[in-house]
């Protein structure tokens, strides 16, 4: 099971610069990250997906994501109920004579043909990461020219916004992420 | 404060918001890109003292060096460039140890920014992994607020090293200032401060039923001001003490409970204490590999409590049973009322039983043929009463300082940790002797560390500062030649290395030199150096082929020592 944070960070200049270079020097790997804007003003969100698969090197992430000065709270998503969705454009080649099939095998995942040309297609798709592995698995037969995957984003789901509780009178110890329980 | 609202320019800026943050003095070498802030220097003569060193890693040691003995925030300063590469060491050396120091680089102008332009070095990228927080300051509307976060940031939770990087152009020009005083509030930064009663219930729980329980105490102890507290709680609930290195004066050292120093060259007690506890109570200290020895055999039957102001050093090496991410003090205050008074005499008993091993052991009770390190180091001890201000460089001296000069109080052990800095005792004793104006301060180094930073006895004779300064000579890099004898079958490859007449030198810097050869002849040299209010420098020859003992080699368990040869014992542990 890959590991999703969600973090909030302030949006200054070199803040996405400094998250990397944690994670390079601390020897995490990062499998997507992307970032923009919030709901607050001067703050962004990050969704990061990291391969690690210990519980305990899951939170001394967590804990090196939280030291950095600029960063505002960071909850582990990975083990509460949310929506998790990736981007993609995969421009594929197609011409007169497959283009029907093509269009019709994007109908049946949501997706959406937002370039033609004479010899290829570009089709656009969101949805759970699985979703996206299994319509690139499909498209391959005819050919896959250049794909494009934004990343994972995610939201924990129901009315609550999670907080690591980062804040001066909260208990930030080595307790597991104090996440508010979703519905 | 004042609220009068003036007019000044970035670099008047820089000396006012340190003046207003109590800095008396300020470690630093000027450049093309400081020099309106050395020329702003003038106006603030009466209120900042700036020390000119010989190479920007002087300064940044010399600010870690202040701000160790003191508790406050050391500042160096450097242009841009090569300037501000040079402070790099420093930085990593404060970094590493949680030193908070404050550095302020020069940079070329914002609109130069990214050209590569002359002495131009983009130094907040290149410190971002060694710096707690870093500025680069591109108007100088933001000046005071950064330098003030700076000073805040380097100073509380964690300490550690900030950097501020000032272009030219934001030195140049000119806003109304007005020095913040409202209260800081940075939204993502809040240290923690005290345990939750769950936490306290849990660390009562597991000290009031532990049979043999031993305090890690690392440098947290002294940082966090918690000496005293330590001591109360080792006393009523009487509890064994093993230091890190850094740890080493944080519980006096004629203390019964005191273990002496953990790990690598710890003793061969407090190693063994701790593989044989079923408690351990870790007090801000971090587990390094050089106290735990081979991980999977660290201390392998007891509970674990761990209390550390860094929430992401739980767990990072060692798991425990209850981390506490609070301040040290404020915890052992909430511990300490609480706890059962106990004596645990099998157990002290057995501690007791290593301990004499050891004294048997001790090299100071054979019979040498040449001046060993040890004996210096002890003598060392007696002529400055046990009192003086050790500052060591990093090699076998400072291992062999560690084990020999007995610290009865906070603050008087000064060494490079975490980074194994050489070059780092001279700068950082001079750094220390302009806040301890009355303090016997001695430098204790190695002959290859003194040639790595020697050029600052240039700002010693300069500055007058009352350093003596006792380089260990042994013709090696002596650590490095020991694990060559050790795992490389004594092929010594680059360790032996030259020294200059040192007594030339000396006369060459304009300081008084000595040079010792004899036990007899440490005590009276000793007595002269200390007569001169001055820098002093002696050198003192000692036998080359000494190792330091005992030595848990890397990776190894903590038990299984390399013990020093004696026809009545064993040459290694187990």
């Amino acid at each position: 099971m890959k590991q999703i944070l969600v973090a909030l960070v302030e949006d200054k200049p070199g803040v996405l610069n400094r998250i990397a270079s944690l994670f390079r020097r601390r020897n995490y790997n990062i499998e997507s990250l992307v970032v923009g804007h919030s709901e607050i003003p001067g703050a962004s969100r990050l969704t990061i997906a990291t391969d690690e698969e210990e519980h305990l090197r899951r939170n001394i992430i967590r804990q090196n994501l939280l030291k950095m000065v600029n960063v505002i709270d960071v909850v582990d998503v990975t083990d509460q109920p949310c929506v998790i969705r990736e981007h993609a454009l995969i421009k594929v080649k197609a011409d007169s004579s497959t283009r029907g099939e093509v269009r019709n095998l994007a109908d049946m995942y949501r997706a959406r043909i937002v370039d033609v040309g004479k010899q290829s297609l570009i089709i656009e798709v969101t949805g759970e990461p699985d979703k996206i592995d299994s319509i690139i698995e499909v498209l391959e037969q005819f050919g896959i020219i250049e794909i494009m995957r934004a990343g994972k984003v995610a939201l924990t789901r129901g009315a609550d916004k999670p907080t690591n509780g980062n804040g001066p009178d909260s208990d930030t110890s080595t307790s597991n992420t104090t996440v508010n329980e979703a519905n | 404060m004042s609220k009068n609202k003036q007019t000044l320019t970035g670099a008047e800026i820089i000396w006012e918001c340190l003046a207003q943050e109590g800095v008396e003095v300020v470690f630093g070498y000027p450049g093309g890109a400081t020099l309106p802030i050395y020329d702003a220097l003038n106006q603030y003569r009466d209120k900042v003292r700036h020390v000119l060193v010989r190479h920007e890693q002087g300064a940044a040691h010399m600010a870690d060096g202040y701000a160790r003995v003191s508790g406050k925030v050391g500042v160096a300063m450097a242009t841009s460039g090569p300037g501000a590469t040079n402070l790099v060491t420093g930085i990593a050396t404060a970094m590493m140890d949680s030193s908070p120091i404050v550095c302020i680089t020069g940079q070329v102008s914002t609109a130069a920014i990214g050209g590569d332009a002359f002495q131009e070095t983009d130094i907040t990228g290149a410190t971002l992994p060694l710096t707690k927080h870093s500025y680069l300051v591109m108007n100088v509307e933001e000046l005071a607020h950064s330098i003030r976060e700076a000073f805040y940031i380097a100073r509380t939770g964690r300490p550690g090293p900030v950097l501020i990087d000032v272009p030219k152009d934001v030195q140049i020009a000119s806003t109304e200032f007005v020095y913040p005083d409202d209260p800081i509030s940075l939204p993502g930064y809040h240290p923690p401060e005290r345990a939750t009663d769950q936490q306290v219930a849990d660390a009562l729980e597991l000290i009031n039923g532990a049979k043999k329980p031993v305090i890690l105490a690392g440098h947290g102890v002294t940082m966090s001001g918690a000496t005293d507290e330590l001591v109360q709680l080792v006393e009523k609930a009487t509890i064994p003490v093993a230091t890190t290195l850094l740890g080493i004066d944080s519980i006096p050292a004629s203390h019964t409970y005191n273990l002496g120093m953990m790990g690598m060259h710890g003793t061969a007690m407090a190693n063994h204490a701790i593989q044989e506890a079923d408690l351990l109570i870790a007090c801000g200290m971090r587990f390094d590999d050089r106290v735990t020895g081979n991980l999977k055999t660290y201390s392998p039957n007891s509970k674990k409590i761990h209390i550390e102001i860094d929430a992401s050093e739980i767990n990072k090496n060692v798991r425990v049973d209850v981390g506490i991410n609070a301040d040290l003090g404020t915890v052992l205050r909430q511990i300490i009322p609480k706890v059962k008074q106990r004596k645990r005499p099998d157990w002290m008993k057995t501690i007791d039983g290593w301990r004499e091993e050891a004294d048997q052991r001790d090299v100071l009770k054979m019979e040498t043929e040449s001046l060993m390190g040890a004996q210096v180091i002890r003598v060392i001890w007696e002529g400055t009463g046990g009192d003086a201000v050790i500052v060591t460089d990093v090699g076998q001296h400072q291992m062999l300082t560690a084990q020999y000069y007995s610290h009865e109080r906070p603050h008087t052990h000064i060494t490079s940790g975490g980074l194994g800095t050489m070059g780092f005792g001279v700068p950082a004793a001079l750094g220390a002797a302009f806040f301890l104006k009355d303090k016997e301060i001695w430098a204790i180094v190695g002959d290859g560390g003194f040639q790595m930073t020697l050029q600052e006895l240039g700002t010693a004779v300069q500055e007058d500062s009352n350093v003596k300064i006792a380089i260990i000579n042994n013709g090696y890099l002596g650590m490095v030649r020991q694990w060559q004898q050790m795992f490389y079958e004594a092929r010594y490859a680059e360790t032996p290395i030259s020294s200059p007449d040192y007594l030339l030198l000396a006369q060459a810097y304009g300081l008084p030199g000595y040079r010792v050869e004899k036990l007899e002849d440490i005590l009276p040299t000793m007595k002269k150096a200390s007569k001169h209010e001055g820098p002093v420098l002696i050198e003192f020859v000692v036998e080359q082929h000494d190792m330091v003992y005992p030595m848990v080699p890397a990776g190894a368990d903590l038990h299984q020592m390399i013990r020093r040869p004696h026809p009545e014992f064993k040459n290694t542990d187990a």
